[in-house]
């Protein structure tokens, strides 16, 4: 149990420098999420504080000891590969004791806290397979076994998910989150999916080119995103953004009229949520409707505004479209509406 | 739909007596020569040498091997047989370690110099023994290594191509393994032997397998250097048998000692082959 603390923190690779400064502080026991698409740099921050990575500036302290120079041993973390790098030729029980080995522990008190922890993972039957005897779930829950056994202060994951069928993926989810609140231990997990972000961060970090765009609660990224890359990376489908002005008590998108919520003046991109809209005879947007994609309890229309802009609205229960493309018009309330400054990307009010 | 699967397989049955006969064919004309060895190892001397040659065993087998065995021609076989396995299993066995610890410092180790390393030791690749065996003559007979073990031993024992597949399997093996390792606080030598060589396992016996056939079937290098009979290896050993000048060579006693030089080579590919089944069938990756 530890806090961990990210004192802008910087990678380079030669010349280039993958992690632009990043600095968090992680409250004892939290769950954080790092998200963002590929490339990003999220990966390499988490190998930095395990230690498979070198920091080329800022400090990384674990539980207040400076870790920058610490081998991963010595950091008192344990890390869920995204391959789960389950050794092949070990059984369950040696895969998860491999680490008690190592460190010299007696065999009588390894194979105890292997049992516990295979209790607790419902591994218990398994303990004498070897991984390829194993189903992805359960070469996952392994992996979780051999983080969990070491009783680290800090768990680190890395897209654990990513291998798994999607029904799996869901109740892993819920179980590496109840695993997690159990035992209280500090977690960062990164992933690209923003789906495990919302569902399973206390607080997350956006991140985009080796920036953190924004550090938040799910909800606060959702319902106030910081920058307009956040903006669209989380919430699915993602955000429309549209060119806009403002001006005196009103916001123009081309000739459509909304309100101005914020009351800035002059040019804005104008984030607009697809499941924020809502069929509005009267409403200021009209949308081209070319294409319904009926989820079931919702339904996608995707299409055009008058300006040519590609549009998509989520809409409850089942719409249907003719062929051809009937215009349907959209409202908002206007605090859903999201401005951003057009050269920053930032949010506005 | 019964006729029919009849009929294909009869077809195939048909396809499958050819294919048998035609293999065992084959077997049979490779087989011939090593017949020969066998049949001329149980005769007496009078029989080989009148023709026709004999095609069927004899009676002397027991005399011929006890005779090739413990008195030989100059030295006993079994000593040269001890020499032999002595020789084949220290470069079979040298080879495995050597090539495997440089593999994994090329692998898992940054250090400078570490590609040139690599491609030095690739370019002995293309050197066979015969290139450089005058100079490593110099340098065995400069440590008065001359018939001695150690002599008939080390010069063998670098392998580029054993470095070179080990370097391959390796490259193979998912780095997260290796991480997986440091996070658990496994040292570099922890990771090799716990990890890298259990997993290593079918490679190694298939290499052991090819490298002490090599090992055993060498025979220009224990000629040079191997002056005194008694550290004479037996594929060697079977061409001192045969006289000089005008003296009669004692046939049964040289067949039974080429059958006998071929026995443990066999044995160890035998023996060897069910670790290589075992490994294509549990694949560990």
């Amino acid at each position: 149990m530890a806090t961990v603390t990210f004192d802008n923190i910087k990678k380079r690779f030669g010349p280039t420098e993958v992690i632009k400064g990043v600095s968090l502080d992680v409250a004892d026991g939290e769950f954080i999420v790092i998200v963002g698409p590929s490339g990003c740099g999220k990966s390499t921050l988490l190998r930095m504080v395990a230690g498979l990575e070198t920091i080329s500036e800022g400090e990384l302290r674990i539980g207040n000891r400076r870790a920058n120079d610490l081998e991963p041993m010595d950091r008192d973390i344990a890390m869920v590969f995204q391959n789960y790098a389950l050794y092949p030729h070990m059984s369950v029980a040696q895969n998860m004791g491999y680490g008690l080995r190592i460190a010299g522990l007696p065999k009588a008190e390894i194979a105890a806290k292997v049992q516990d922890a295979a209790k607790l993972l419902q591994l218990t039957e398994l303990l004498d397979r070897k991984p390829r005897q194993l189903s992805g779930g359960q070469r996952q829950r392994v992996a979780m076994g051999r983080a969990i056994v070491r009783a680290p202060s800090v768990f680190l994951f890395d897209e654990p998910l990513s291998n798994l069928d999607a029904k799996l993926r869901v109740q892993m989810r819920l179980e590496i989150r109840e695993l997690q609140a159990k035992l209280g231990i500090t977690s960062l997990y990164v992933t690209h999916d923003q789906v495990e972000a919302m569902t399973m961060a206390d607080r997350m970090i956006v991140m985009n080119a080796g920036r953190a765009e924004q550090i938040g609660t799910p909800l606060d990224v959702y319902e106030r995103p910081a920058t307009l890359f956040a903006a669209q990376f989380i919430g699915s489908p993602s955000m429309n953004v549209l060119e806009g002005e403002g001006r005196e008590g009103a916001l123009w998108l081309g000739a459509a009229r909304l309100p101005n919520p914020t009351g800035h003046r002059g040019p804005v991109m104008l984030g607009l949520r697809p499941e924020h809209l809502v069929p509005d005879p009267e409403g200021p947007i009209a949308m081209q409707v070319q294409l319904a994609e009926p989820l079931g309890a919702n339904t996608l229309l995707h299409g055009k505004l008058e300006a040519g802009q590609g549009f998509t609205a989520s809409l409850p229960g089942v719409h249907t479209v003719a062929h051809g493309g009937e215009i349907l018009r959209l409202g908002i309330k206007p605090e859903n509406m999201h401005l951003f400054d057009r050269a920053t990307g930032l949010r506005l009010g | 739909m019964a006729r029919e699967i009849t009929g294909m397989v009869e077809r195939r049955g048909l396809g499958l007596w050819l294919t048998h006969l035609g293999m065992i064919a084959g077997v049979l004309v490779i087989f011939f020569p090593i017949w020969l060895a066998f049949v001329a190892s149980t005769v007496t001397q009078p029989e080989i040498v009148r023709p026709p040659m004999p095609l069927w065993p004899g009676d002397q087998l027991i005399e011929n091997y006890t005779a090739a065995l413990f008195s030989g021609v100059n030295v006993p076989v079994l000593s040269m047989l001890g020499n032999s396995l002595i020789m084949a299993v220290g470069i079979a066995v040298g080879k495995i370690i050597i090539s495997l610890t440089s593999a994994f410092a090329i692998v898992y180790f940054r250090f400078p110099g570490r590609n040139m390393f690599f491609w030095l030791i690739f370019l002995t690749l293309m050197l066979p023994v015969e290139v450089r065996i005058v100079p490593t003559y110099e340098v065995i007979a400069g440590f008065g290594m001359l018939n001695s073990y150690q002599g008939l031993i080390f010069p063998l024992v670098a392998s580029a191509t054993a470095t070179f597949l080990f370097r391959q399997f390796f490259l193979t093996v998912p780095d997260e393994l290796a991480e997986a390792a440091r996070v658990d606080g496994a040292s570099p030598m922890q990771f090799f032997r716990d990890i890298l060589l259990p997993m290593s396992r079918t490679n190694i016996a298939a290499l052991f397998v090819i490298l002490f056939i090599y090992g055993w079937n060498q025979y220009l290098w224990p000629l040079l250097i191997t002056t005194d009979p008694s550290m004479n290896t037996i594929v060697m050993g079977i061409r001192q048998m045969f006289p000089s000048g005008d003296d009669v060579a004692d046939w049964p006693v040289i067949m039974a000692t080429s059958i006998l030089a071929m026995i443990p080579p066999v044995v160890v590919v035998i023996s060897m082959q069910k670790l290589f089944i075992r490994g294509l069938v549990d694949s560990e990756k």
